[in-house]
């Protein structure tokens, strides 16, 4: 298989097209599983009761939140280096499925946040990155619809998106300077998780539910971007006549 | 080379020179935001020494973008940026003496004047030393950081908002370093640590943020 056979906007509309609905319904079992392990089967947490069950939507939306970033960033480099169409959309496909992201991970953050620590918010060094995460993302979608030219839009957001992503794990340590209230890492590489085997199976089963929902998501907008970008060619005007 | 970067330096000081009103605006705009916020809290000098340190670093960086909106607007509008950037020498120079003129237009007067309004907010003499020193070592980030907004925003309708938005995030490394460096002197744990990461900082804006702002420059022109 040539990799760069998808490179090319029709053929990579007609992969995304069979791949959406597979990422879509796997996205969904999963996410029902995980739901189901996380609410139903999971113990009770001995300190925190049930209101830690929130970390099964908190954890997985956090991390495609930052995940996201980056294959932003990656994909307006590649755009950049290569002259490439492609790669352009796809960026711009990823950022509102990044930026719902964060704030649904600020948003649970903020519910789990009022029974544990008594408040909805606190200047804590991971509660306030994920919110400059939230304002880098409104930055760049903000200079996207600010820009009417699609390739000087495209351009400016990648330069854009990657002084940000330089400036991504500044901003993180910087943050971590204050003494913070938010609990550690409970999941690692190095070390052995600090939770029940259940609770574990939960998030990994709503990290990879998460994963294919971005997937589906980004692909079917990205589907949108190149018919619209692509609607003077001739295989869109076909294609057109051909769904009406 | 050289000769190119000194003479876009003296000509945007030139510039300057003949036009006070601008940079003054910057100026007062900084002394004023400052002075606005103890009437906001209350004259409390223990309060205001707590929160000088904080209000001083973010009127800075407000101030800092006032002036960034028309780093190369007034150019682009009569044509002469084009020209210098189809100039044989390479345009990382062109922004780098722009932002350098930025930064000695809008940040001496500010270093000068900011020893004033710490005493304002009721500083001791070695936090306002820190102070100084800390917006010396943080205001070229902030005009490093801006050229490359500036130059992104370029030529837009409500760019000088738009630039807000997209540099104030990036700003909040060099905001959290410098304040904290201050608040260390006070507390009595020393300012070194955040005074060598706000200094580290500025080294990675200075080698990334020009080679990005110009090819923002490139692609805004296009």
């Amino acid at each position: 298989m040539n990799l760069y056979h998808y490179a090319s906007p029709p053929n990579f509309y007609k992969l995304a097209g069979t791949l959406v609905p597979w990422a879509a319904w796997s996205a969904a079992i999963l996410g029902v599983c995980g739901l189901y392990i996380g609410f139903f089967v999971a113990p009770t947490d001995f300190q925190q009761g049930e209101a830690y069950r929130i970390i099964f939507i908190h954890v997985p939306s956090a991390w495609m939140g930052m995940l996201i970033y980056l294959v932003m960033a990656f994909w307006g480099a590649i755009g950049l280096a290569f002259n490439a169409r492609l790669p352009f959309m796809l960026m711009r496909a990823l950022a509102p499925t990044g930026a719902v992201l964060t704030a649904v991970a600020l948003w649970t953050g903020a519910v789990w946040g009022k029974p544990m620590w008594g408040t909805w918010w606190v200047w804590d060094a991971r509660l306030t990155s994920t919110l400059i995460l939230l304002f880098l993302y409104m930055g760049t979608l903000a200079l996207w619809s600010a820009i009417e030219d699609t390739k000087r839009s495209d351009r400016a957001g990648a330069l854009l998106t990657l002084i940000g992503v330089v400036n991504v794990p500044i901003i993180m340590f910087s943050v971590v300077w204050w003494n913070t209230l938010h609990q550690g890492s409970s999941i690692g590489v190095t070390h052995a998780p600090k939770m029940a085997a259940t609770m574990m199976q939960a998030v990994l089963l709503m990290t990879a539910s998460a994963w294919l929902y971005a997937i589906a998501v980004v692909l079917a907008r990205v589907r949108r971007i190149i018919v619209e970008r692509e609607r003077k060619t001739e295989w869109v005007q076909k294609l057109l006549t051909a769904e009406a | 080379m050289g000769r190119f970067f000194l003479s876009v330096l003296r000509r945007d000081l030139t510039i300057a020179a003949r036009r006070r009103g601008d940079w003054l605006t910057a100026l007062f705009f900084f002394v004023m935001v400052s002075s606005l916020f103890p009437l906001g809290v209350g004259p409390d000098p223990e309060l205001l020494k707590l929160i000088g340190p904080g209000v001083l670093w973010v009127a800075a960086t407000l101030a800092s973008l006032l002036s960034l909106s028309r780093l190369f607007e007034d150019d682009h509008r009569d044509g002469s940026l084009e020209q210098m950037v189809l100039s044989p020498a390479p345009v990382v120079l062109l922004v780098l003496g722009k932002t350098l003129a930025h930064w000695m237009i809008y940040g001496i007067p500010l270093l000068l004047i900011t020893p004033v309004l710490g005493m304002q907010f009721n500083l001791s003499a070695d936090a306002i030393g820190v102070l100084v020193f800390s917006l010396l070592l943080g205001t070229p980030i902030l005009s490093l950081l801006g050229a490359t907004g500036a130059a992104l925003t370029l030529g837009l309708r409500g760019g000088g908002v738009l630039l807000t938005l997209l540099v104030l995030p990036l700003y909040t490394p060099a905001l959290i370093f410098g304040a904290g460096a201050v608040a260390g002197v006070m507390a009595g744990t020393g300012a070194e640590a955040q005074l060598s990461l706000l200094g580290a900082f500025f080294l990675v804006s200075f080698i990334v943020a020009p080679w990005i702002a110009a090819a923002s420059l490139g692609v805004s022109l296009e």
